[in-house]
């Protein structure tokens, strides 16, 4: 199998203090595989790594030992970053320049004609819902969500084949949160692969195909989010919330069915179940009782327990 | 996806964009307001010194231009010199632009030519100015002496920018600015930093004063303000012999400084 990122063994030492110079290990011996045209999820706590590896891969800094190669390339070789996307986090760019020129200076860095620049410009900060009366704002007068925004349109201007983002929803409202995953969402559609670091564990769960969670510098769990949850010994569940009907008159059906409870809410009832094989019974006895469906979604409740237990 | 990528980059395309962007935040961020305060005070002079300076005025103007000049170029080159790489790593903006195509020796190169380029316009906005000046108080027969030594502070500071670009690939700005302030001073005179090796008697002070002056540049090479009031134009031996000492020693600097870049890294 072909990984569009492989990490062997990648170690990072800082050195702190001033006359007595100390070493801080920041990433201690990371291994780690990623398949091409997934979302990949990056966990971790504050100071696990996460940034200072994806400052390595992008040549930000540099390993004290341990390679890592990107579309098969060593990522000391730049040449790759035509191929790749970047967005830091909190991304601060040159506040003197507009959002339109910031994305035209980077499209000449990647050597697209002025007519492509243009394009690509109004193309992406539409796409990342930046309004277009504030393409000719300079971005020191920006927000930190309108920065994000910025940073995730600059970070696409090449077409990337796989596209990096460290906390990639700072800083974003509600909103905007949603928007911007259902961006991510649609780069996977179009086969970009992306590594993405995040605090927030309903982000991972809503995009998220295979996770790789690092603590104190090491990797601690990876693979798929579905399977390290099996593992975990959780499993996944489905919750249906339906009207019209209330708790009282569906309990002694939905009591039936093994693993399933119920709620009562606000106009109706919520219920959960254990088996995706069970949700039909839900629905044919919420209709039976003259109740309709309001939604249906898969929840992983237990993402925070896996968190929770592989970085402690 | 990616047909646009197979795109040449080109080096020269890559520093030309970095170089432009430089002059474009040296401009937004008001540095050539400093010619507001030079054109104030060149007219102040063409006005005022008439009284003052009987028959003197186009000596003094050139005097005083030229030095302002000089002055006002030192503090650009070493205030924004300093600061051209520094702040882009404060303000982590060098994050977003090394995650493209680019080399750190494009980068810095880029940074410099973009100096440069602000530089260029500073002095020949001010060279106008001197030339308006002398001009409107005996009729412009200085203005021909005036323009080869314009020539020659435009390379001094080329150099200044070099140097300072150099102490802050790795120290502080506000060291980075002291050092490369020092080194204008000391090379400025340079003659009498040899003077002083040779009449030292320690033979250690020799060499430590020796050394000194073949390490720092001799920017010496670049002074002919007093000449040019006098109406003297600087030899085309030294314009040239000048240009190349520039050329050769901002090479030199600007590869340390590039080696020294390379190395860093962005925390």
């Amino acid at each position: 199998m072909s990984y569009i990122i492989e990490i062997e063994n990648l170690t990072k030492d800082y050195e702190v203090g001033f006359w007595k110079k100390k070493k801080v290990r920041a990433l201690d011996g990371l291994n780690l595989r990623v398949e091409s045209g997934q979302i990949f999820g990056f966990l971790g706590g504050n100071g696990a790594g996460k940034t200072t590896t994806i400052k390595i891969l992008m040549s930000l800094i540099f390993p004290t030992a341990g390679s890592a190669k990107i579309l098969g390339k060593d990522i000391s070789d730049t040449k790759i970053h035509s191929r790749i996307g970047y967005c830091p986090e909190n991304p601060y760019f040159y506040d003197y320049l507009k959002a339109s020129e910031l994305m035209n200076y980077f499209g000449e860095l990647f050597g697209f004609d002025s007519a492509t620049r243009k394009r690509k410009t109004a193309e992406l900060l539409t796409k990342v819902g930046l309004d277009e009366k504030d393409w000719n704002k300079q971005l020191r007068k920006f927000s930190k969500g309108m920065l994000q925004r910025v940073g995730l349109a600059q970070s696409l201007i090449n077409d990337p084949e796989i596209v990096f983002l460290d906390e990639p929803m700072s800083g974003l409202d509600p909103i905007g949160r949603r928007e911007i995953r259902e961006l991510i969402a649609g780069l996977r559609e179009k086969g970009v692969t992306v590594f993405m670091s995040t605090h927030i564990l309903s982000d991972i769960e809503a995009l998220c195909d295979n996770v790789a969670i690092l603590n104190k510098g090491k990797l601690s769990a990876t693979g798929n989010l579905n399977d390290l949850l099996q593992q975990s010994g959780e499993r996944q569940s489905f919750e249906i919330n339906v009207k019209g009907v209330t708790a009282e008159a569906l309990k002694n059906e939905i009591s039936q069915i093994p693993g399933a409870s119920i709620n009562s809410k606000a106009n109706g009832a919520n219920i959960q179940v254990l088996e995706e094989t069970d949700i039909d019974k839900v629905l044919q006895i919420v209709r039976e009782k003259g109740g309709t469906l309001v939604s249906i979604q898969p929840v992983k409740q237990s993402l925070e327990e896996l968190f929770v237990a592989k970085t402690n | 996806m990616n047909q646009e990528n197979s795109v040449r980059i080109s080096i020269s395309n890559t520093i030309r964009s970095i170089a432009l962007n430089t002059f474009r935040e040296a401009v937004r961020d008001r540095v050539l307001y400093n010619l507001v305060v030079f054109v104030l005070l060149i007219t102040a002079c063409a006005i005022f010194l008439g009284d003052l300076t009987a028959g003197q005025e186009p000596r003094v103007i050139v005097n005083l231009g030229l030095s302002a000049m000089l002055i006002f170029g030192a503090f650009i080159s070493i205030f924004v010199g300093v600061s051209l790489v520094s702040k882009e790593i404060e303000k982590r903006t060098v994050f977003a632009i090394f995650a493209k195509p680019i080399g750190r020796g494009e980068f810095i190169v880029g940074k410099y030519l973009g100096l440069c380029l602000t530089l260029l316009i500073n002095v020949l906005v001010m060279g106008i100015g001197v030339s308006l000046a002398l001009w409107y108080v005996e009729g412009g027969a200085l203005v021909g002496s005036i323009w080869g030594t314009i020539v020659l502070i435009f390379l001094q500071l080329t150099i200044l920018t070099a140097v300072a670009i150099l102490f802050s690939s790795f120290s502080s700005p506000a060291l980075s600015a002291l050092l490369a302030f020092f080194v204008f001073v000391i090379g400025n005179f340079s003659a009498s930093l040899k003077d002083l090796a040779t009449h030292l008697g320690s033979s250690g002070a020799k060499i430590f004063f020796g050394i000194i002056y073949y390490l720092l540049p001799n920017l010496a090479h670049f002074s002919f303000i007093t000449n040019a009031a006098n109406n003297e134009t600087p030899p085309a031996a030294m314009l040239g012999g000048a240009f190349l000492y520039a050329v050769v020693y901002n090479i030199i600097l600007i590869s340390l400084t590039v080696l020294i870049f390379s190395r860093r890294n962005f925390k």
